[in-house]
């Protein structure tokens, strides 16, 4: 069989659609802030960014940057009208207290019991860095996470136990990747959706991990 | 009367000491206080532990203290970025102390050593490398890990409006650390944009109250 992986903002615009209107969601660096394109703009959904800011509206047009309004990738951002402005307490306050209703963020590994590595690769001369990851991962109420099925050499991200040093210890509800979107269940790894003309076989075999599959995934 | 204002950025460092631990505001260069910064390094302190969520960007700021090897020991969540080359030279020939912490536990440390308390219990970290040989407990059926407040001898922010008794308002995403770290420090210096006569500022909007706030000087 032949397939074709979701492109990036493919894969951006299917997290989209499961973002309720209402919600309160942090969109982590790099693919994950792409989601903020393909939401519904008929839908009211509250961005969070956690160097202190609610209601995060789309980048500026050129000329109007401000260098006192930017996001955790510390990009140029604007603030949507009913907006706010808050400390860094009140901001990992939200997070941690259980008030984000979702994150999405980025991942090298992803384990079938929900454990995340997101922050270091671990290698001697990395200088490391985290952030808010650690935060994010923990606090959420669902932790979504996007990401490639494999790494550019071919090797499965989700795994049986993650080799990385991890972020959080089994934080992952949903795992959304250019291949399929996964469930992390008590019972093991769910898949719920797969894309066109991959089988189950072929699915497997570029996963780390024993996948079960749901009856409308053929 | 009253009035922790200051003349000069100059006039507001001029009592910070070598080896003295110093918070700095800011997330990157949004609500860094460029100015303290610049008086602070020609003020001269050295052997300084740093507080801050990154470890300098480019050439100015925190970058440049680092640059002039005015900092033994840095303590932030995020201190590699495309730009932070000052830092990662000194990293990587070990002329530099990192201690590096998730940044909502850099945050509620902070909180915890303005608000007086003896540590925290966090769930932030359990189970990773930055927990190593750390406390923990379960509470409730969730794990979590002890962490010890940061205070600093000194807080260097910035804000946007204050008055002579100290009150301030920031503006926008600047406003960041300001708050926690006024409150940490035995000592704050804040930089604003403009000194408003008292009653100026609309007492449901101050943002810091002056209590937390030592000095102030307009730059």
């Amino acid at each position: 069989m032949t397939y074709q992986p979701l492109s990036r903002d493919q894969l951006a615009a299917r997290v989209a659609r499961d973002i309720p209107e209402g919600s309160y969601v942090n969109l982590g660096i790099g693919l994950p802030t792409r989601i903020a394109n393909f939401l519904d703009p008929e839908k009211e959904i509250f961005l969070h960014s956690e160097n202190g800011l609610l209601g995060m509206g789309p980048a500026p047009a050129p000329g109007a940057e401000d260098p006192e309004l930017i996001n955790a990738g510390k990009e140029f951002v604007t603030l949507l009208t009913g907006g706010c402005y808050f400390h860094h307490g009140d901001s990992f306050t939200m997070m941690r207290g259980g008030h984000i209703d979702i994150c999405v963020l980025g991942a090298f590994q992803i384990a079938a019991n929900g454990d995340l590595a997101n922050w270091h690769t671990g290698a001697a001369d990395a200088i490391p860095a985290v952030g808010g990851a650690m935060d994010l991962a923990v606090g959420a109420r669902k932790v979504f996470v996007t990401t490639d099925h494999v790494t550019k050499k071919g090797e499965p991200k989700i795994v049986e136990r993650c080799s990385y040093p991890l972020t959080s210890v089994g934080c992952v509800d949903r795992i959304y990747t250019d291949l399929a979107v996964i469930d992390v269940t008590p019972q093991g790894l769910q898949v719920q959706e797969m894309v066109v003309g991959i089988t189950r076989e072929q699915l497997q075999a570029l996963t780390g991990a024993t996948l079960q599959f749901s009856a409308n995934c053929q | 009367m009253i009035d922790k204002t200051v003349a000069t950025a100059a006039d507001a460092v001029a009592q910070i000491y070598d080896g003295a631990t110093v918070m700095i505001g800011g997330f990157g260069t949004a609500g860094q206080p460029a100015e303290l910064i610049d008086a602070l390094i020609a003020k001269g302190a050295r052997e300084l532990t740093i507080v801050n969520n990154n470890a300098g960007n480019g050439d100015t700021g925190l970058a440049a203290l680092l640059k002039a090897r005015r900092v033994k020991k840095i303590i932030c969540s995020f201190p590699r970025q495309a730009d932070s080359y000052e830092f990662d030279a000194l990293y990587r020939a070990g002329e530099i102390e990192l201690e590096l912490v998730p940044q909502g536990n850099l945050a509620c440390r902070i909180q915890a050593a303005g608000s007086g308390l003896g540590a925290v219990f966090t769930p932030t970290g359990y189970g990773t490398l930055l927990a190593e040989g750390k406390e923990t407990r379960e509470i409730n059926g969730k794990h979590y890990v002890l962490e010890y407040p940061i205070s600093a001898d000194f807080a260097l922010i910035k804000a946007q409006q204050g008055d002579r008794w100290g009150n301030l308002v920031y503006r926008k995403t600047a406003r960041n650390f300001g708050p926690i770290m006024a409150a940490a420090a035995k000592v704050t210096i804040a930089q604003v944009s403009e000194i408003v006569s008292l009653g100026a500022l609309d007492p449901e909007h101050v943002v810091t109250p002056g209590i937390f706030v030592q000095q102030l000087v307009a730059v």
